[in-house]
């Protein structure tokens, strides 16, 4: 069983995986994590203006946002990265210093905002008119209505896409690697990659895929277990109660005996 | 009458209704006119019911008094201003509608429902949007409900909640668009009581209904639309006991 034994050796050397551990708990994944949720939160605050240019009757609102996420949407994310990390690389300098960690950063939040903002225009486009139309008519501005009552929920609607979309910025986060990290800097695959380099052995790269799925894996079930709360809220249960005991509830209110008995009020 | 409301709230039992003027209002879908030189007149404290057949306007007609659809021409008075100048945020503060289906904010409680806009439109504090809030929530039965949201409410419940919010905003006149209608029966009656309670008390209502027995009891007045035009204006008495248009006759004979 000489193959069985070669192939056990590529992907399961476990001395080469205890020894990059350290490095991926200390390095990889804590990197891997800031880059991911900068990405993200940076992501939905542009996400969020795009889809509020997106669903604006202002068409000089309209294309642009559309433009911009068929950009971002249309092209491989390698490419932007490259493009932003590289093309930018000296402004950054000025602001950041000589990291591309902040480029990287840029560039996957430019690729999630182009997701985010559509899940946001769907999500708030889903909700029923009349729920602005209510607040138009007790005398809110178009603004107030999104803020307050539209766009809240129309979030908590695509909560659960939001978290895919999260699963997929961790994974994208490994391009990152393209712009020449520092040693510290380093996320997951790159730590696993540089050990596989001197190891001359993929099982960092596995123990660094492992990291992924403990990551992901338990975010893609939460969404599931979460999906119908996010979608509905919270609920509190009331006994039934017999809509023939809801008359009562106006008449006693209103002068008794109730005022449709009493034929005319002229 | 006793007062039934322990706080003594702003006006809680009377209203002060403005008169109501549609003078020679067009409206228009695009290319299609659905609307054509409708006039009513609806004095100060009274109520209106417009019937008439579905397709005939009678919900447009509202959406274009407190302009969710512009009127494309004609003339509104409220009170002594003219609607279609006014500001549309500030005409609607002065107009509260009730939709057929509610259209209440469902992760918002009754109280919320209700204090949202007075928070936001009229810029009171947390505690007396929600003081008035409540008076109004007792006002239409609900006092207990304050906590409950939309859906663990009845749909007779839901509907007094919006008409409770309406209210909070102390309108100068109510429209009301089939406010019944997408309800179970039995739970009509309650609001029904409710509309008629706020006639009794002298609020402006201009109600657009399918209920010919909540018209002919409470209405001053009631207006016959048809394809976009009003037929026939009349006493309750008139247009029910002594309709002049075949129209009506015909409409009044498919739904008694």
């Amino acid at each position: 069983m000489d193959w069985l034994d070669t192939l056990a050796k590529t992907f399961l050397d476990f001395d080469a995986m205890w020894q990059v551990f350290p490095q991926l708990l200390g390095v990889g994944l804590v990197n891997t994590l800031v880059i991911s949720l900068w990405a993200t939160v940076i992501g939905i605050v542009l996400g969020m203006v795009v889809a509020i240019m997106g669903i604006s009757k202002t068409r000089w609102l309209r294309i642009p946002a559309r433009v911009y996420t068929d950009i971002f949407r249309g092209l491989p994310a390698i490419l932007t990265i490259l493009l932003i990390g590289q093309g930018f690389a000296r402004f950054s300098q000025q602001l950041f210093g000589p990291s591309p960690y902040p480029l990287g950063i840029l560039a996957l939040s430019l690729i999630a905002s182009a997701y985010i903002g559509e899940i946001f225009r769907a999500g708030i486009q889903s909700v029923d008119r009349g729920q602005l139309e209510a607040c138009r008519a007790l005398g809110m501005s178009y603004g107030s209505a999104m803020r307050l009552v539209v766009v809240p929920q129309g979030v908590r609607r695509v909560l659960p896409a939001l978290v895919n979309q999260f699963i997929a910025i961790v994974k994208d986060s490994s391009l990152v690697y393209f712009l020449g990290l520092l040693v510290s800097e380093r996320e997951l695959f790159r730590v696993g990659q540089d050990a596989a380099v001197l190891t001359g052995n993929l099982s960092p790269l596995v123990m660094a895929g492992l990291f992924y799925l403990v990551i992901t894996v338990p975010l893609t079930h939460l969404v599931n277990f979460f999906d119908h709360r996010f979608r509905t809220g919270r609920r509190k249960a009331t006994p039934p109660k017999s809509g023939l005991d809801e008359v009562e509830e106006t008449t006693a209110q209103s002068q008794a005996p109730s005022p449709l008995t009493l034929g005319s009020n002229t | 009458m006793t007062s039934t409301s322990p706080v003594p709230v702003t006006d809680g039992h009377f209203y002060e209704g403005s008169r109501l003027e549609l003078d020679r209002v067009t409206m228009a879908y695009g290319d299609i006119e659905v609307l054509t030189e409708v006039s009513i007149t609806v004095a100060p404290g009274t109520t209106t019911c417009i019937i008439g057949p579905s397709g005939s306007g009678k919900s447009t007609l509202l959406r274009g008094v407190n302009r969710l659809h512009e009127p494309r021409s004609g003339r509104v008075m409220l009170a002594d201003d003219d609607a279609l100048t006014l500001k549309p945020d500030v005409l609607r503060r002065r107009i509260g509608l009730v939709f057929q289906h509610f259209n209440l904010f469902p992760d918002h409680t009754a109280l919320q429902n209700v204090a949202l806009a007075l928070r936001n439109v009229k810029k009171m504090s947390k505690k007396e949007a929600e003081r008035i809030a409540a008076a109004r929530l007792d006002e239409v039965g609900l006092a207990e409900r304050a906590d409950h949201r939309p859906r663990d409410l009845s749909g007779g419940q839901q509907q007094r909640v919006a008409i409770a919010r309406a209210l909070a905003m102390n309108p100068e006149v109510m429209l009301f668009d089939e406010a019944t209608s997408a309800l179970d029966p039995e739970l009509v009656k309650g609001v029904l009581n409710l509309m008629a309670g706020l006639a009794q008390r002298g609020m402006t209502m201009l109600v657009v209904t399918h209920e010919m027995g909540f018209a002919r009891k409470v209405a001053d007045q009631v207006v016959f639309m048809d394809e976009g035009r009003v037929v026939e204006t009349g006493t309750p008495e008139q247009i029910f006991d002594h309709p002049q248009s075949p129209r009506l006759r015909r409409f009044l004979s498919e739904v008694l």
